[in-house]
């Protein structure tokens, strides 16, 4: 390419790389690097990332040293055992079963379905989302009146239901429970994004020309609109480590030999353990606070790096 | 204005019938019985075939359903079988502590959101501003029931202050001791509630404001020589806060689905927790009756947002 460039022009070699470099200068930054930029210009969101991505990390190695149905089994010997006895680093709940361990565990499962609830439900969403902005008319009257009846259900009760009629559910089947009622936010948002979207000229233009439905969808405007739904991805992350634990709490999430970090909470429900044996809930709750602080606080710096009148990162 | 609120309601008319039937059949679904529990657990087969006989239970799931419908019409739920009771007096029961708790908490969320939602755009892109932003940012994304246990433990036990279980004390004297002990049970969740809850008016308002001091009225007012506390009380908030009532509606519906931590956390006895006792025992007539009442005032709390919108701004209006 280059020397074909050569041959037919007079700009020499050394002058056409200057010129590339002053022009890759000038060019507006990819969004990757913006949003770095956006992290390295404020700290805390630094820190936030390094816990998030440190804690998973450590959750995810660590647990696979553990072995859930040794911990799990109860031993009498060791009633809530104390921290630091022996063994124990974060002592042990009624049943004599260690809490570090559980915690640990509890974790990698907590934000295990955390993360495949907010694939699953944000891809629905999406994709929900950008059908109905995109085809007006009688198709989006449709999927707004599912949209309507979805949001009248009681989430949480029609959850609980549909947990007692599943015998043996597991991790996956929850994750896909759940998922069935975590998608209308991200729709909601996607479809008023699509809307304002398709009536945009370069829509225009290419169903003009013939352009596929379904490619002008997801080839134009989806990446028209992806800081949106990367915003809105970290987000649900977030709030739907809330969802599962918050379940797990009311004792209708992963079963009970499953630790999660809501079972670990559920431990407060005994007037003796939230007084007396604090370290059997105390560090589960501290430790969503933290996660759902600094996932958040993550979708805040991309949120901002969106958005170029808000940013604090300046190009370098 | 009256077009919108009919057309409404004919969309929710279907959506109630296809709610009521998804919820009686997956009442239905649910594995064991009522009695096999609650009986003596020597109980003759042939008796507890009996009792499944005479409530019903071996008809065809449609029969049932028409049952339940018909009795619906005539204000009869059944009756539970956990409890031997009606099914309408038992939530009736329960439904006015919930609501007091859903309007104490609501009322409480407006109290400390408006000075806040005022203030921070008053200030805008100051301190105050950030702080607050940073406040309802926090306090958004924290699950709910995390706070509901920390604060039980930090108030109810360690300190003291506030009562842990139940609605109202067993030693309370009629009259003014049991409004008093009422409020008392439902001072701590409120106040949780509320300090948890402000984001969305928070931030509505606050932008609302930021809108009004930009406009033009604000700009003649100013110009005219009124002092700016009489612009922003008089111009700007008045304009600002028949949106933000609006957000009631969408509040109670939330605070109704939060009802279910807050009534297992505080073990108080209002519909959730309820639901959440009602489902152990497989109380199908109390289970499908609540979960009915729910998606009817979440229908209901969005359309009284929806109507008190469509007053405020005439582009949602239906033609």
């Amino acid at each position: 390419m280059e020397e074909n460039l050569n041959k037919h022009s007079n700009i020499s070699a050394a002058d056409l790389k200057r010129l590339t470099k002053e022009a890759d200068d000038e060019a507006t930054p990819s969004s990757a690097k913006i949003i770095w930029n956006e992290f390295r210009a404020d700290k805390p969101a630094m820190v936030a990332l390094f816990i998030v991505i440190a804690f998973i990390l450590f959750v995810m190695i660590a647990s696979l040293f553990i072995n859930t149905s040794q911990i799990m089994q109860t031993n009498i010997m060791n009633y809530n055992a104390s921290p630091g006895t022996s063994g124990f680093v974060l002592g042990a709940d009624s049943g004599g079963r260690p809490i570090a361990q559980q915690l640990i565990v509890g974790a990698r499962n907590s934000i295990g379905i955390a993360i495949g609830l907010t694939i699953i439900s944000s891809t629905f969403g999406i994709c929900w989302g950008l059908i109905s902005g995109y085809f007006n008319g009688y198709i989006d009257w449709g999927m707004q009146r599912v949209y309507d009846f979805m949001m009248m259900l009681p989430m949480t009760m029609m959850i609980i239901v549909l947990v007692t009629i599943i015998k043996n559910y597991n991790a996956v089947t929850l994750t896909l429970i759940f998922s069935i009622f975590y998608w209308e936010g991200t729709s909601r948002l996607i479809r008023s994004r699509t809307l304002s979207e398709s009536e945009k000229d370069y829509v225009a233009a290419s169903k003009t020309s013939g352009t596929n439905s379904f490619k002008i969808i997801f080839r134009e405007i989806m990446p028209n609109i992806s800081s949106l739904i990367i915003v809105d991805t970290t987000l649900s992350f977030a709030e739907n480590i809330g969802v599962e634990t918050g379940l797990s709490y009311l004792g209708f999430g992963l079963p009970i030999q499953t630790p999660s970090l809501g079972t670990l909470i559920a431990n407060a429900n005994d007037p003796n353990n939230i007084t007396q044996y604090w370290w059997t809930w105390l560090p589960a709750a501290l430790l969503i606070i933290v996660l759902c602080l600094s996932i958040s606080y993550i979708g805040q710096v991309i949120r901002r790096s969106a958005d170029a009148s808000q940013r604090q990162g300046t190009e370098n | 204005m009256w077009k919108t609120i009919l057309r409404r309601i004919m969309i929710m008319i279907p959506e109630v019938i296809i709610l009521s039937l998804l919820v009686f059949l997956l009442a239905k679904a649910m594995p064991g019985d009522p009695f096999t529990g609650s009986i003596n657990p020597k109980a003759d087969p042939a008796q507890l075939h009996h009792l499944m006989k005479l409530n019903g239970l071996y008809d065809p799931w449609y029969q049932q359903y028409w049952n339940w419908v018909v009795h619906l019409f005539h204000g009869n739920l059944g009756n539970s079988y956990q409890y031997q009771e009606p099914v309408t007096r038992l939530i009736g029961s329960r439904a006015v502590n919930t609501l007091w708790l859903a309007l104490f908490t609501t009322i409480l969320t407006y109290c400390f959101a408006l000075p806040m939602g005022m203030y921070a755009a008053k200030h805008e892109g100051k301190l105050p501003d950030s702080i607050i932003r940073v406040y309802t940012y926090v306090t958004y994304c924290i699950p709910f029931f995390v706070i509901l246990v920390i604060g039980i433990w930090i108030f109810g036990y360690v300190l003291g202050w506030f009562p842990t279980t139940g609605s109202i004390s067993s030693t309370a004297t009629p009259g003014i001791g049991s409004i008093g002990s009422r409020f008392y049970h439902i001072l701590l969740p409120g106040i949780l509630g509320a300090l948890f809850g402000t984001v969305n008016v928070v931030q509505y308002l606050r932008s609302e404001v930021i809108d009004a001091k930009r406009s033009d009225y604000v700009r003649t007012a100013r110009s005219k020589g009124v002092p700016e506390k009489d612009i922003y009380k008089h111009h700007i908030f008045r304009n600002s806060l028949l949106p933000i009532a609006a957000f009631a509606g969408y509040s109670i519906t939330g605070l109704l689905n939060g009802s279910l931590f807050t009534e297992t956390v505080f073990s108080y006895p209002g519909m959730g927790l309820l639901f959440i006792n009602s489902i152990s025992y497989r109380d199908y007539t109390v289970i499908t009756a609540l979960v009915l009442i729910y998606g009817i005032l979440n229908l209901l709390g969005t359309l009284l947002s929806d109507i008190i919108l469509s007053i405020v701004d005439p582009r949602i209006r239906i033609e």
